[in-house]
């Protein structure tokens, strides 16, 4: 207190600076500043909100606070048929919605036991990579951007332009696709598409072999990210951390190979993972995976069988709009479906994939009514946001920007 | 300039103000041509095609952009210190345009001939922190605080190599007058003063190397000092909103936007004097080789401007091409780097010249 009245001697300001109930005199002295950082800032992608305590410019303290995109999408559920809830799915992790559809319906798939189509099951592998490296350029271009190279965003868009464009033909929707439905997919992939999807992973070798060159032959952007926001690998696991972040701390798990789902198992590819856990390992990382999904989806489209792309099974699939208006029987169970829904048994089940983000599971439980009594959605963003107190500590404002953007978080999905 | 409005009116005020209206309406123009250029330049390293709506590609989006900032609300935040505020923006442009009374456009084109005019310049462009930290201050704003500080930090780092630089052309020169040092790099482009200056001897070509050293480090720290990537942390637009500015909107704004870009003509102004002949042409005036000598200004005038815009353009061009560095690196880089390599340069250049 002495040394207090001894800065501020003179006692007007002394008194004033008491009765303000915004300044706490002991943290002016220790010269730090809090400062608040979003949810209305442009590094903190969405509305992300950190409160940090700074000395000069050093972070000694750091708070993430979530909820402001928070819309209940869990509650929401419960008075939804499973069918209903599909488009919801999109507006978890915006920047992958296709993912987000797969694992939705495969996990409804499990909770009532229907099995979709080989082929129907191939298109959703080829839409969930298409989405991966359409995520994955988001966060690579606006990692970037965070770090200063505003160029790198423009680049990634524009690769994923031409996915949006596959999206368009195939969902009808180039952003919001909803495309999956319960018992297989919306509309069979035809061989424009096809055609399509083949040209832009042509162009994609090239345009990455391109964007490299921009930013890694860039002695700055290196400096800047190296050794910044360390995760190590035990602090990866014991924080729950998931996807790209923590294959970057040199954890190699990746659901599509520990627990294959779809017909991943068919399919030959690797796991890209890094030891170093910094930024720039995160920033390697999503690169090759990358490299890996491209190559997934070469696979994908020479292995892809023909037949049907929706389960024959009219009592619990919707059937196609042609027969439901040409056929007695398909009418009444399209009317049943929509009115009472596909009414799984009772039971619970948990279903995950591997998202672009991480490990994104459903958790449904079931009372035998057309709407889950209950689902949980285990978000990645979630989990890796976990982190950002810990690797943030000790950094400077400019580096919590760079790990920010290296998490990469998508608050559609962390706040659900 | 001065000396023929002079005669013609007989006022020094007269003389005086005329003079200082047409570098003004240059800065303007240039500033209109600048911001257009540079949405351009990075519209189409981007794969995009920036305004194309108002006038011919867009060469009227400044125009635009400037009516709709003059029709908007000039909003000042309560808890600002009002008075700071509103003179900052004001304070941080006369720097900026205080500089270019010293910067010879062609032999006739030239504010005010002061004999220490590289002196000046040096002392004028650092006017701009006071104004930048009165703005980062009065604002009220911990992001804007943040941004003037390090703006402050380093404005007054980078000031040094500049400044050691500039000295080892004053030493190879004589001169502190920009004027001067312009005439003496007259005829062809081989007598510009990173090619060695004007004198044709064994010292000329063992200067070359020192001289292009001399130019990188002189155009690194002008880019500092102007705030541009890779040095726009103050400004760290994914960091701290706007910097410095992020409160203020309007005109008082667009006051801080339009010293910006007259400071990039500025620094270039500077480089282009010290190493790249200044007004001179590469290779001989047209107007003196047709006998019409009246042309010989005009050309001079346009080769400056031109040099000019060529180093306004590698700034953009760095702009839209590199990250940003972060503020202990910006230090690194100026205090260990820069400014031993400037002391190194300054001393070989000062021994070779005694040759």
């Amino acid at each position: 207190m002495d040394r207090i009245s001894q800065i501020y001697n003179d006692e007007k300001l002394l008194k004033k600076l008491y009765d303000d109930p915004n300044i706490a005199i002991e943290d002016a002295l220790e010269n730090e500043m809090v400062i608040n950082m979003g949810p209305q800032h442009p590094a903190t992608h969405g509305v992300l909100r950190l409160v940090l305590r700074l000395d000069g410019e050093t972070v000694m303290n750091i708070v993430p606070e979530l909820g402001y995109l928070h819309r209940g999408y869990e509650k929401m559920a419960e008075n939804m048929s499973y069918i209903e809830y599909i488009p919801h799915t999109d507006r978890l992790d915006y920047t992958g919605t296709m993912c987000n559809n797969v694992a939705y319906v495969l996990a409804v798939e499990k909770l009532a036991g229907i099995e979709a189509p080989k082929r129907a099951q191939y298109i959703r592998m080829i839409v969930s990579e298409l989405s991966r490296i359409a995520a994955h350029l988001v966060a690579i271009g606006t990692f970037a951007m965070d770090v200063g190279a505003v160029t790198m965003v423009m680049w990634t868009f524009r690769e994923r332009e031409k996915i949006n464009n596959i999206f368009d033909r195939l969902a009808g929707a180039r952003f919001t696709t909803s495309y999956t439905r319960i018992g297989g997919v919306a509309s069979d992939i035809d061989s424009e598409t096809i055609a399509m999807t083949q040209q832009f992973l042509e162009e994609l070798g090239l345009a990455l072999v391109e964007m490299d060159k921009l930013v890694l032959s860039n002695r700055i952007f290196i400096e800047r990210l190296e050794e910044i926001g360390i995760l190590p690998k035990e602090d990866a696991i014991a924080l729950g951390v998931t996807g790209p972040n923590l294959r970057a701390s040199g954890v190699e798990y990746d659901v599509r190979r520990a627990k294959p789902y779809l017909y991943y198992n068919e399919i030959d590819f690797r796991i890209p993972t890094f030891t170093e856990g910094d930024c720039l390992a995160r920033y390697f990382q999503r690169g090759d995976e990358v490299k890996e999904s491209a190559k997934i989806l070469k696979q994908c489209l020479d292995k892809m069988p023909q037949g049907e792309v929706i389960a024959n099974d009219p009592k619990r699939v919707l059937s196609y709009k042609t027969e439901i208006y040409s056929k007695m029987e398909e009418l009444i169970h399209d009317f049943m479906i929509i009115n009472q829904g596909i009414n799984p048994p009772v039971g619970d089940t948990y279903f995950s994939v591997e998202n672009p983000k991480g490990e994104l599971g459903f958790y449904i439980v079931s009372n035998g009514t057309g709407n889950p009594w209950k689902l949980k959605i285990n978000s990645p963003s979630f989990c890796n946001l976990q982190a950002i107190s810990q690797i943030c500590k000790g950094a400077m404002v400019s580096d919590v920007v760079a790990i920010i953007g290296s998490l990469d978080p998508v608050m559609g999905e962390a706040d659900k | 300039m001065y000396q023929f409005l002079f005669n013609l009116s007989g006022s020094e005020i007269i003389a005086t103000i005329f003079t200082a209206a047409v570098i003004l309406v240059f800065i303007l123009l240039f500033v209109l041509f600048a911001v257009w250029f540079e949405r351009k330049v990075s519209a189409h390293m981007q794969d995009r095609l920036g305004p194309m709506r108002v006038g011919w590609h867009g060469v009227l989006q400044t125009i635009a952009d400037f009516v709709k900032m003059l029709q908007k609300e000039d909003i000042i935040a309560t808890e600002a210190d009002r008075k700071l505020y509103t003179i900052a923006p004001v304070l941080v442009f006369t720097g900026s345009f205080a500089a270019y009374a010293a910067i010879p456009f062609s032999s006739k084109l030239l504010g005010s001939e002061v004999e220490v005019g590289i002196f000046y310049l040096l002392a004028v462009s650092s006017f701009v922190v006071a104004g930048i930290l009165m703005a980062g201050w009065s604002s009220n704003n911990k992001y804007s605080l943040l941004g003037a500080m390090r703006s402050a930090a380093q404005i007054v780092s980078y000031e040094i190599p500049t400044a050691l630089v500039v000295l080892s052309i004053v030493m190879l020169t004589g001169t502190l007058s920009l004027e001067k040092i312009s005439q003496l790099q007259t005829a062809y482009f081989w007598n510009w003063n990173i090619f060695g200056g004007p004198e044709f001897s064994l010292a000329k070509f063992l200067l070359i190397p020192f001289m292009f050293v001399g130019f990188l480090i002189i155009y690194i720290s002008t880019l500092a000092e102007v705030n541009r990537t890779p040095f726009d942390i103050p400004e760290a637009e994914s960091e701290l909103v706007a910097g410095y500015f992020t409160e203020y909107c309007g005109m008082k704004w667009a006051m801080f936007m339009l010293s910006e870009y007259a400071n990039m003509f500025a620094v270039s102004a500077i480089v282009t004097i010290l190493f790249f002949g200044g007004y001179q042409s590469p290779f001989g005036y047209l107007g003196n080789s047709i006998g019409a000598e009246w042309l010989v200004p005009f050309e001079q005038a346009f080769w400056f401007i031109a040099k000019g815009i060529f180093f306004v353009f590698v700034q953009m061009w760095l702009r839209w091409t590199l990250p940003r560095l972060r503020v202990d690196q910006l230090m690194t880089v100026c205090w260990k780097y820069l400014i031993p390599y400037a002391f190194l340069n300054l001393i070989i250049v000062g021994f070779i010249s005694l040759l």
